[in-house]
Parts: structure tokens; sequence; C-alpha cells
């Protein structure tokens, strides 16, 4: 019982100390966004949970252990099993320890929806969280919706945000496609170039960066070249950078799946040295070593992080303390493997997500599913975390009708095969007003 | 006309090229399966998974070597057929031959080789994408455009392949075996032929060309559990224009596919380029129901 | 074959239904909606067996009817904004005419070629559900949730998610496919079929025109198979390109081998089977694949008639 008298360090912070620390000059201008999350740890509220039930609160876990998603899979799975020792070494839930329940999806909408189902009638679980991949949230999502469990997912898809799902869907931890671009295109229209080449692969979330990449280009007087979609069946890429026109300035790239590295090594042997400027989303390497066979090319490009991999990108305590609970090196990767690289600017979500929902069972005085409409407007009503232990990736601003949180952004530019953060983009920066309102939707 | 031709001088080429290298490394995939349906009667549909163990076995030798390229390419070069052939011989002994080479059962069980396979090697490989780096690297400088070198010798070692086997069917002992085989079994056996071993070797070396294409391919690629679907499905596509069994139809279909693909890719877009060549399957088996240079099934 | 019991099928059959009715009664919650689900793929499997337990034709890409029937009633929901019988008419419709375009072409090869050209389509329809991705959302597909109108049937409204309505939903479907397929292996019809499979020359020879009757087959195996479709894009609300895979196209070819080929009920026991297996392992391993794979190569070789054929075998040989 040792963990019981260590207080929770990470979330006890009052007001003026979130405004003062972290917030205050960079978000001051949103609106709304002044007060977070407040009220984190009412004593009161704390003291009602160490008397009730000791059973734990069970979180059934929808992991990618197979199928395209296993390497992100192997990592989320890390991460949550980090997280929820943690939270249980320090007072657990509400004073209730949490407990874990893994079921693999396959990474295939299918079984997520089963999957679902049976974490709800049949482990019993509390909430369903963990998703990543967007096409198995969008068909674990109606049956979540019926069953009236809450669903956390960590997929940084667009879909939460769109309306497209029901109220018992939140991504509180991640920031969507459409906030990361909005962050990030006044700094790569105003610093690599104005005349910009999209590639990204030929489905959804490829969709979501050619339509708000498009959209900030505009808005900041900048032109697309060329809109290059990329089927997920691609094994080889040379012949799409022959489409690349001749006075493309930057070359925006997003690719996910096993083809990425590919992608990459016939960039460079396109191009040769005589590059335009490179922007690309981390997705395109996660899990990837940046010393990999052909990967020189990139020295000198740019990439989006929403965490950086390596340490010094971005040093703080809350940081230090994740990185070492999930068992991550300075390097990003394992610390038993120096090969086995982490999904860090993804993972992250994991952790910060288990915290979330502790934060939403304290204050809204969660027993059980009796009490889920509580915890659900409990969580309508967070207006966003702090950057901490619990939020090492910086804070986050939410949106009680979206469902969606917005959160920083870094970019990182590859030199000697390694990131080097060159910026740091503010939460504002990737704001735009929510378009659903999830509220309205009976509970 | 020639306004446009100047101004897309480059796609051609590229076109060119590009389809041209497909079609090799196609061709080769193709072989095996066009090999044992030739002589066995029977589809592998774990002949993708062939390939990606080659792979796979690729970047363990290449790791196994201290990371040295040459070395681990050339000891994957030996590996791969060997073990993945060797691993065809038993499926062969302990599943085909139980099931008597019954087409249908044949699919099945392959089916469930391809399952076993997959997870293996998930359990044991990981479901990283993993890279391995080539054995000869250098970059070529067209007016236009670089291209990796690599490509270029993985085109020449494949057509190289094609004709060593293409040898072995006409002048050695085995080949002779094999056509005989193919031609009628029971008569082939009456005559002393031991179809029994042919099948077995025949299923190896399907396997081992297979693991061979995949080696080559690796490290224009990366190795992962899922990369054997794609190549088993390219690979039906060409067996099925050149004409189930027939060799040289395998050939002459891969280098349809592959330079169609290479210029429908490039000028208009990829998704479409596989969705026509799905068309295109129709279209032949509509004028001719075995395939461009099959043979009626006796 | 010759050994047939009308009465006695017709008792077993009744018994069946009766029994899946009643168990919905009884059924935990979970289970309640996993035979739900069961029912529903296990009428996609009884379509599918129609044409290989019965014509002798094995399909890999069946799951090219599967996602035809489900994306056709789910795009004129989603999109047409029409309700849920109109838009499983369409979806229906849709199978019917895709099945028949098929058979007019694949119908020309037979044996491996034509498992290989059937893959190949199924492979072309999943291609192109990812290329025209403005009507089908691409890979991530789309959900019915909110355009999908309860079903109104005089004065009393069901929505389709409801747990009562989607299990008894799926009763009938799976009780109507049940009925097709007896019907039919009594029917003439189903008789030319049958001595189809059997030996195709022959009954060539004896003045049939088995192409036509061939393509009958697929068509009504497409068509059941569509409506499958249909019916799970309602009762699951979920339309997405998983369900154009190659492997949902084996997945039907699994349940069918496993619960016998050319059964009626084989179907049913093999999805459940394969299903509970599937969903009672995760909890140990993930390693599924490698179960499902072992299933498969065990059964070609120990028994390749499935459970059905077995207990036709051994015991029961008026089984239908």
């Amino acid at each position: 019982m040792e963990g019981k008298e260590k207080k929770p360090e990470q979330s006890v912070k009052n007001k003026s100390q979130i405004s003062r620390r972290s917030l205050f000059g960079t978000t001051a201008a949103v609106a709304g966004a002044g007060v977070l999350a407040s009220n984190l740890t009412d004593p009161i509220v704390r003291s009602a949970y160490a008397a009730g039930s000791d059973a734990p609160i069970r979180i059934g876990f929808q992991v990618h252990r197979t199928g395209i998603g296993a390497t992100y899979g192997k990592w989320y799975e890390r991460t949550t099993n980090a997280a929820a020792k943690y939270i249980n070494e320090h007072g657990g839930m509400g004073g209730r320890p949490v407990e874990i329940v893994p079921e693999d999806d396959g990474t295939d909408p299918k079984r997520g929806a089963d999957v679902v189902e049976k974490f709800a009638t049949q482990h019993k679980v509390d909430f369903v969280y963990g998703t990543l991949f967007s096409h198995v949230v969008m068909g674990s999502s109606p049956r979540a919706g019926e069953l009236k469990i809450p669903y956390f997912v960590v997929s940084e898809g667009y879909h939460v945000a769109s309306g497209a799902l029901n109220r018992y869907v939140f991504q509180p931890c991640i920031t969507d496609v459409r906030s990361q671009i909005s962050a990030m295109s006044g700094w790569i229209f105003n610093n690599l170039g104005k005349k910009m080449t999209l590639i990204y692969p030929d489905y959804a979330f490829g969709y979501n960066h050619r339509d708000y990449a498009s959209a900030a280009a505009e808005k900041h007087g900048a032109k697309i070249s060329a809109k290059l979609a990329i089927p997920p069946t691609a094994s080889s890429f040379t012949r799409y950078f022959a489409k690349i026109p001749k006075d493309t300035e930057v070359i925006y790239h997003v690719m996910v799946g096993p083809g990425v590295l590919t992608f990459v090594r016939e960039m460079g042997e396109h191009f040769g040295s005589n590059r335009p400027e490179i922007f690309g989303f981390i997705d395109s390497l996660e899990g990837v070593a940046l010393d990999s066979p052909g990967l020189d090319f990139l020295n000198g490009t740019y990439f989006w992080e929403a965490m950086p991999r390596y340490a010094d990108g971005y040093p703080t305590h809350g940081e230090k303390v994740y990185r070492n609970a999930v068992g991550v090196d300075a390097n990003g990767a394992s610390k038993s493997d120096s090969k086995d690289v982490s999904t860090y600017s993804h993972m992250f979500g994991c952790w910060e997500t288990l915290f979330a929902i502790k934060e939403a069972v304290e204050q809204s005085g969660y027993r059980d599913k009796r009490d889920y409409a509580n915890l659900i407007e409990t969580f309508e009503g967070f207006q966003g975390f702090n950057e901490g232990i619990a939020h090492p990736q910086g804070s986050k601003m939410f949106s009680g009708k979206s469902h969606q949180c917005y959160g920083q952004q870094f970019i990182s530019k590859v030199e000697n095969s390694k990131f080097d953060v060159v910026h740091r983009t503010s939460i504002e920066d990737g704001y735009y007003e929510p378009e659903t309102d999830y509220t309205k939707l009976p509970l | 006309m020639l306004v446009w031709f100047e101004d897309n001088v480059a796609l051609l080429f590229l076109a060119l090229l590009d389809g041209t290298v497909t079609a090799f490394v196609l061709a080769l995939i193709a072989l095996g399966l066009s090999l044992v349906f030739g002589v066995m009667r029977v589809v592998n549909v774990a002949h993708g998974e062939f390939f990606m163990l080659g792979a796979v076995l690729a970047w363990a030798c290449f790791h196994f070597t201290g990371n040295m390229p040459l070395l681990g390419f050339l000891l994957a070069l030996i590996v791969a057929p060997v073990l993945v052939g060797g691993l065809a011989m038993l499926s062969d002994r302990f599943i085909l031959h139980r099931i008597q080479y019954n087409p249908e059962s044949t699919i099945v069980a392959t089916i469930g080789l391809l399952y076993i396979i997959q997870q293996l090697v998930l359990s044991f490989f990981g479901p990283e994408a993993r890279p391995v780096e080539a054995p000869i690297y250098f970059r070529v400088q067209f007016p236009w455009f670089g291209y990796s070198g690599y490509k270029l010798i993985v085109a020449v070692l494949s057509g190289f392949l094609l004709l060593v086997t293409w040898f072995l069917m006409v002048r050695s002992k085995l080949g002779l075996y094999m056509r005989a085989t193919q031609q009628d079994a029971e008569i082939a056996q009456t005559f002393g032929v031991p179809t029994r071993s042919v099948y077995s070797k025949v299923f190896a070396i399907g396997a081992g060309l297979a693991a061979l294409a995949g080696v080559l391919v690796v490290p224009i690629r990366q190795a992962d559990y899922l990369m054997g679907l794609e190549p088993l499905l390219l690979s039906f596509i060409v067996v099925i224009i050149g004409g189930l069994g027939s060799l040289r139809g395998t050939l002459v279909a891969a280098f349809i596919v592959g330079i169609s693909d290479g210029f429908i890719s490039v000028f208009y877009e990829p998704t479409l380029a596989k969705m026509l060549a799905t068309v295109l399957v129709a279209a032949v088996l509509i004028v001719k129901p075995t395939g461009l240079f099959g043979e009626e099934p006796g | 074959m010759n050994r047939r019991s009308p009465k006695k099928t017709a008792v077993l059959m009744a018994g069946v239904l009766l029994l899946l009715f009643v168990l919905q009664f009884i059924l935990p919650a979970y289970h309640h909606s996993t035979f739900s689900k069961i029912m529903v793929l296990a009428s996609y499997a009884m379509g599918f067996n129609i044409l290989l337990g019965y014509t002798g034709l094995m399909s890999l890409g069946h799951a090219m009817f599967f996602s035809t029937g489900m994306y056709a009633t789910g795009i004129s929901v989603y999109h047409f904004g029409y309700t849920g019988i109109p838009a499983l008419g369409i979806g229906v419709l849709c199978t019917v005419l895709v099945s028949m375009l098929l058979g007019l072409v694949a119908l020309r090869t037979s044996g491996v070629s034509f498992l290989i050209v059937t893959l190949m389509f199924g492979q072309a329809v999943f291609l192109s559900i990812l290329y025209f991705d403005q009507f089908t959302l691409g890979q991530d597909g789309f959900t019915l949730t909110k355009e999908l109108e309860p079903l109104v049937l005089g004065n009393a409204s069901y929505s389709y998610t409801d747990p009562t309505f989607k299990y008894n939903a799926a009763w009938f479907l799976f009780a109507l496919s049940l009925v097709i397929t007896n019907i039919l292996i009594i029917s003439p019809i189903g008789r030319v079929l049958i001595a189809i499979r059997e030996n195709e020359e022959r009954t060539q020879m004896l003045g049939y025109n088995t192409y036509l009757y061939k393509l009958f087959a697929m068509t009504l195996s497409g068509a059941l198979s569509g409506l499958a479709g249909s019916v799970h894009a309602l009762l699951f609300s979920y339309v997405g390109a998983t369900f154009a895979e190659i492997h949902h196209s084996i997945a039907p070819l699994l349940w069918t081998l496993l619960g016998g080929v050319g059964t009626t009920l084989g179907p049913l026991l093999g999805t459940g089977i394969m299903h509970y297996l599937i969903d009672f392992t995760s909890g140990w391993t993930s390693a599924y694949l490698l179960i499902v794979g072992a299933i498969l190569v065990l059964l070609v070789i120990g028994a390749p008639q499935g459970l059905m054929g077995l207990v036709r075998q051994k015991r029961l040989p008026w089984l239908p």
C-alpha cells in the first residue's frame, strides 16, 4: 500500500500554476483556453474514492498486435502497460487500481467491432481504449455507441472531430491531422517554399492531408503544384517522382506502411543532390532507425514530430519520467535493444489518454457503468490538460463539442541522421473552430 | 505529336525503364508458380509466402554477417533457396502427397500453409519492415532523373536466372523428366520416370525460385511478413494471361503486364493499372480461355 | 445422395430454426450478439456453399459479392438517403448483376483457372472500392449510425441496431437461406447442378446446357452472399473495404470446409466454430492465423468432407 501514500503529484496543479507555467502567452489568445481542466484534484472528491470499492477499473485495450498496425501496436501496448503501472503505483484511479484487458483486433475493422462487443458484454470492462488505425476506429465506433460504452481512441484521424462518429467516442490526447497541418503550414510556406507538391497515401488519412494542406496553401498565398496520391499497395515509387513539377520548391510527403523506406530511398535516387526542400510527416519513419540503409538522403530535410524522438528535443521533467517509464533510451529506441525504435510521436497518446481517463473518473465520481452519463458530461466539460508527467507531450486544449484535443507540434531537421528540433508551434497555431457538437446528441 | 513527345520524353523513358525492370522481376516470381502448375497441375497459393521467406532470410543473412551487404547477399543466395526449397519439399511430402495433388485440396492446403508461414514469421521476426542494404549500390544519373543501379542489376540477374531455368529444362535429366511428367504423368511413370520425386523436386525448385526472387528484390524494398500477397496476385495475373503452365507464356505475359503497368502508372494512375490488368485477364479469357500460350487441359 | 428422407430433413431443419429462435431468450448478452453475427455470416457461407458444395465450383472471390451487396446498400443509405428495405433491394439487384456478369466471363474457365479468375476479380472489386473513394470513402469506409432510419412496420418502428431486432433479422435471413438451399437441392435444377459437380461432361452429353446451369448457380450464390452483405451493413452499421479483402473470400471457404461441403447445415456449424475458436483463443494467443492455417491443412488431409459430412458418413446417411 506504499503507493497509496504517495499522492500523485503529476496532475496536482491549480489554475494559477497552469496559466503561469505553460499557457500564458501562448494560448491566452484562444478563447476559453484560459482555464484548463479546472479542479483537477479536488480533495473532497478524491477522498470519496479512497473510501469506495477497491475493485479495479477495467480498461479494454483494443490493440493492433497483428496486421499492418502491428509495429505501432507493440509500442502502444508497452506504453499502455507502463502508464497503467505508473498510475497504479501512484494511487490508481480514484483509489482503485487500473487493470488493462488487451484484445488483438488484427488491425481489422471487422474484428474491431467484435472486440468492442467482447469488451462490453463479456469482459465487462469500464471503458474501451487505445485504437490507432482510423478504419478500425470507423468500424468499431458504431458498436461502442450502441452499447453506450465510452471509447477513447489514439488515432490522429480527423474522424472524431468531423462529427462522423458518436457521443461515446473521444480523442482527448492526440491532435488530429487537420490541426497538425494548420499548425505547421505557415512555417513551411514561410521557410521552405511557396510552391508545394503533395505526396500522400490514397485513402482517407491521405485525403485529410491533401484537403487541409490545400486549404492552408490558399490561406498563406502559396501554390500547390501537384497532388500525388499513392495507393496503399504500391511497392515502387520511382514513377511518381517523375510527376513532380520542375518548379516545385518544397515536397510535402506523408506515407505509412511497409513501403516508406523504399519511398525515401527512391526519392533520393531520383533527385540526387539536386533536390527541392522536403518536409515529411514522421508517420513515414515511426519505428524506423534514421541510420537505416538508404536514409542518408534525408539529411537536411524536415519532419513533423508530435513529440521529439531524441531526448534533447524537449527536455522537460514530465518527458523524462515518461521516457524512462516506457523504457525508451535517449535516441528513441528500446532501452534493451537499440535497434528497436519506438513510435514516439504517437504512443504518448496512450499514456496521456489513460491519465485523462483517470481525471474524468476522479472528477465525475465514477463508480460503475451507471455513471457513464456523468463521466461523459464531465469529460465534455474539460477544457484541456496541463503539461506534466500525465501529459508529457505538452499541454492540451480540449473541445467538449468535438471530443478532440489540440496540442503543440514540433518541426525537426535531420542532421547527421538524427532529429534536431528547429521549431515548436503553439497550441493556437493548430486551432480551428469545432465543426460538430456531440453534446447535442442523446446519451 | 512531336511536341508531346518532346515534353514527355522523360516520362516515356521512365515508363519503359521501370516497366522493363518490373517485367523481369515479375517473370522470375511467376516462373516458379508456372513451373509447378505445368508439371504438377496444382496451384501453390503459398508461393508469395515463399517469396517473403526469401526476403526475410536475406535480412537474416545480412544481419548474421554483421551487416556486410555483399557477403550477406551471397550467403542469402545459397541459404534462402535451400531452406525454402527444403520447406517446400517437406510440405510436399507431408501435405500435398497425402491429398494426391487434388487441385482444389491443394489450393486449400496451401492457403493453410500461407497462414501458418505468415504467423510464424510474425511471431519470430516481428511486424516491422526491415531494410536490407543492397550488395552493390550506385546511382545512375540520366539527363532527367536518377535511377537505382541495383534495380538494373536485379533485372539482369532475373534474366540470367530465367535463362538458367530454361537451360535446365531443356538440357538436364531432371528437365527431361519434368517435361515428360508435364505431358502425361502416368505414361512417364511407366517409362521409368520417378514422378513422385520429380513432383517433390519441382515443388522445391518452384519455391526456391520464389525465394531467390525475394532475396533479389529485398534491397529495393524491405522484408515484412505481409509482403507476399502482392507478388502472388501479380503472378496469378501473369500465368493466367500467359497460359497456365507455359513458361514462354509466362515470360511474354510478364512483359505485357510489366510494361503496360509502367506506362499506365506513369501517365495515368497505378491503381488504374492494376484494375486494367484484371480487365485484360478477362479479355484474354473471353478470346482464349486457356491463356495466350496455354494448351487445352488434357 | 439417394438415401434422402424429406420428412426427417424437414423435422431437422425446423428443429434447428426453432432452437436458434428460442436461444435468443436464453443467451447472455455477449453470445446473443455473437449469434446474430454468426447467423449473418453463415448465410454468406451458405451462398458460397451453393457454388462449391452443390455445383463443384470453388470460388476465391466471394467477398466481391458480399461487398457489392454491402456497398450498394450502404451507399444507397449514406449518400442517397434510402431507408433500409429499398436499400436492401438495391443491394441484391446489384449483386445479381455483378455475379451474372462475372459468371459470363469466369465460367468460360474451369477448375484451377476458375479459382484464380474469381480471386483476381475479387481483388479488382477491392481495388475499385479504394479507387472510387468519393463514394466508398476508401479504406476507412463509413458508418450508417446517423443516416439509417428505423424500420417502420405498420405502427411499430424498429431500430436496426436494437439487439432483439438484430437477432431476429439475422435469424430470418438465415432461415431464408436455409430454405432456399433445401428447396434448391430437391428441385430439378439442383439435381442437374449436383450432376455437374459429379461429372460435367456426362451431364453435358445428357443434353443439358451446363453453362446456363452453372450461370444460374453462380447468380444465386452471389445473390445470397450479397444479401448477407446488405443485411450485415444494416445490422452492424459499418461499411468498409475490409469486407472485400481476399481474407474475407477465404473465410466462407474455411467455414464451409470445416462444417461440411455440400451439407445444408455445415456452413452454420463451421462459421460458429471458427468464430468461437478465434474468440476463445484470443485470450491466450494472438497467433490465430496459425490456428486457421492448421485447421485448413488438417481438414484437407484428414476430413475433407467436414464435420457434417462425417456425421452423414457415419451416422445419418439421409442428412441433406
